[in-house]
């Protein structure tokens, strides 16, 4: 099947969407249980963000499909093999540093992919990039302090932070990996290309792993399927529960 | 454009000048720099705001209030159009608002080095209550998105400050 430029487009913004929602409830679920009380607000502050990019991604992928799905249906009225979030996101929080090393790697993604993003074609994803990127290089500025301090810590802070860093490697291949759907996108100047971004995100991630005393990660089996982790379901169980419960429940 | 529409225009951004920021009551949304247009056709008001940051829980707040002040105004159809581009700057933070900030003991956004690195090092924050420039950053993240914790190693008090952005 060829799919055409709007499906496309559907298909980019629910990626870039989905992966903001899943993480910015991930960070939520560190609300009250933070290192300490500033890590705690920072935590929370970064959820905000997330989500808030979330949004508007998630409505403008819903006036691209056009079929009227709002940010709200697409977020709490899709089954999880519907989503389209990076895997990496969904991933439990299981210590702070797994927090960190996480949104360390999302971070640099992030900021690599709204600075090229920004001069796209498209006015609407152009403008959106623009304001997530100021957020995004604030993120980062926080997160890779982290890595720092942490690889750099004590010795039980290096263990855990390497220990992240070896657990979730496995789920970059997944991350990096171009979409079919992209190559029209960046034939027509809307999106940049993913290989590009792939290869700046690999030396900029391991150049802040080397100088926070840390190794690389060894590069595991390469992972090409799509489904999700079991983690996803769990996740979207405790989301969704209100308006699967409640349809079309308001405040 | 009609000569009255412009008089009705200039009403409508003096009664925007009288809404306070919802987190920074000091300053009013349009010294915040959030509304980028006012339009009125002789029966339809537009007003384009454009949001601080993407997840500000203030934003609907905004849209609320712009809408009941215009309501009072005696305005019945009004449209708050939400624009992301150009992305909202606190350069567009005016120089009187700077002022009011910092009286009010919050320091002022101050540029940053290097804006587009990630890791160049943050710019040094002047003490809203004594001016000194030995300062330390307590947390990068505050009470509010758009705030940041600090405290003055000089009169060792601690303040917020509005980051540039």
């Amino acid at each position: 099947m060829i799919m055409d430029t709007q499906q496309a487009l559907f298909q980019y913004c629910l990626r870039l969407g989905d992966t903001n929602l899943i993480l910015g409830h991930r960070l939520s679920e560190m609300c009250s249980r933070g290192p300490m009380l500033e890590e705690d607000i920072a935590l929370t502050n970064l959820a905000l963000d997330h989500i808030g990019q979330a949004e508007v991604l998630l409505q403008y992928a819903g006036e691209v499909e056009g079929k009227g799905r709002s940010e709200d249906d697409l977020s709490y009225l899709r089954p999880v093999d519907e989503f389209r979030n990076w895997r990496l996101v969904e991933q439990p929080n299981t210590d702070f540093a797994y927090v960190i090393a996480r949104q360390f790697m999302v971070d640099v993604y992030h900021c690599l992919l709204y600075q090229k993003l920004q001069k796209s074609n498209n006015e609407i994803l152009a403008g959106m990039a623009g304001r997530f990127l100021k957020e995004s290089i604030y993120h980062q500025r926080h997160s890779s302090a982290w890595v720092q301090r942490l690889g750099l810590g004590t010795a039980e802070s290096h263990r855990r932070i390497q220990q992240a860093f070896n657990d979730l490697w496995k789920h970059t291949p997944e991350m990096l990996a171009a979409k079919p759907y992209e190559k029209k996108l960046i034939d027509y100047g809307i999106v940049p290309d993913p290989e590009e971004l792939a290869l700046d995100w690999t030396v900029q991630v391991i150049r802040v792993i080397t100088q926070s005393g840390l190794r690389r990660p060894a590069d595991s089996f390469v992972e090409t399927y799509t489904a999700h982790t079991e983690h996803l379901g769990h996740l979207l169980a405790e989301m969704q529960y209100l308006q699967r419960s409640y349809p079309g429940a308001k405040w | 454009m009609q000569p009255d529409f412009i008089g009705i225009e200039e009403l409508v951004w003096e009664r925007l000048s009288l809404i306070p920021d919802p987190e920074v009551p000091v300053i009013s949304i349009l010294d915040l720099g959030v509304v980028r247009n006012v339009r009125y056709d002789g029966n339809n008001l537009e007003i384009v705001i454009t949001p601080t940051y993407t997840g500000c829980p203030a934003m609907s707040l905004f849209v609320a209030e712009i809408r009941a002040a215009m309501h009072d105004q005696g305005f019945d159809q009004v449209e708050i159009k939400i624009v992301y581009s150009p992305a909202w700057t606190t350069d567009w933070l005016s120089s009187v608002a700077k002022e009011k900030l910092r009286q009010y003991g919050i320091a002022p956004p101050v540029k940053d080095v290097d804006p587009e690195n990630p890791f160049a090092p943050p710019p040094v924050i002047p003490c809203p209550r004594c001016n000194s420039e030995d300062t330390t950053l307590v947390s990068q993240f505050g009470a509010t998105a758009c705030k940041s914790l600090y405290k003055c190693n000089t009169c060792k008090e601690p303040f917020e400050y509005f980051k540039h952005f």
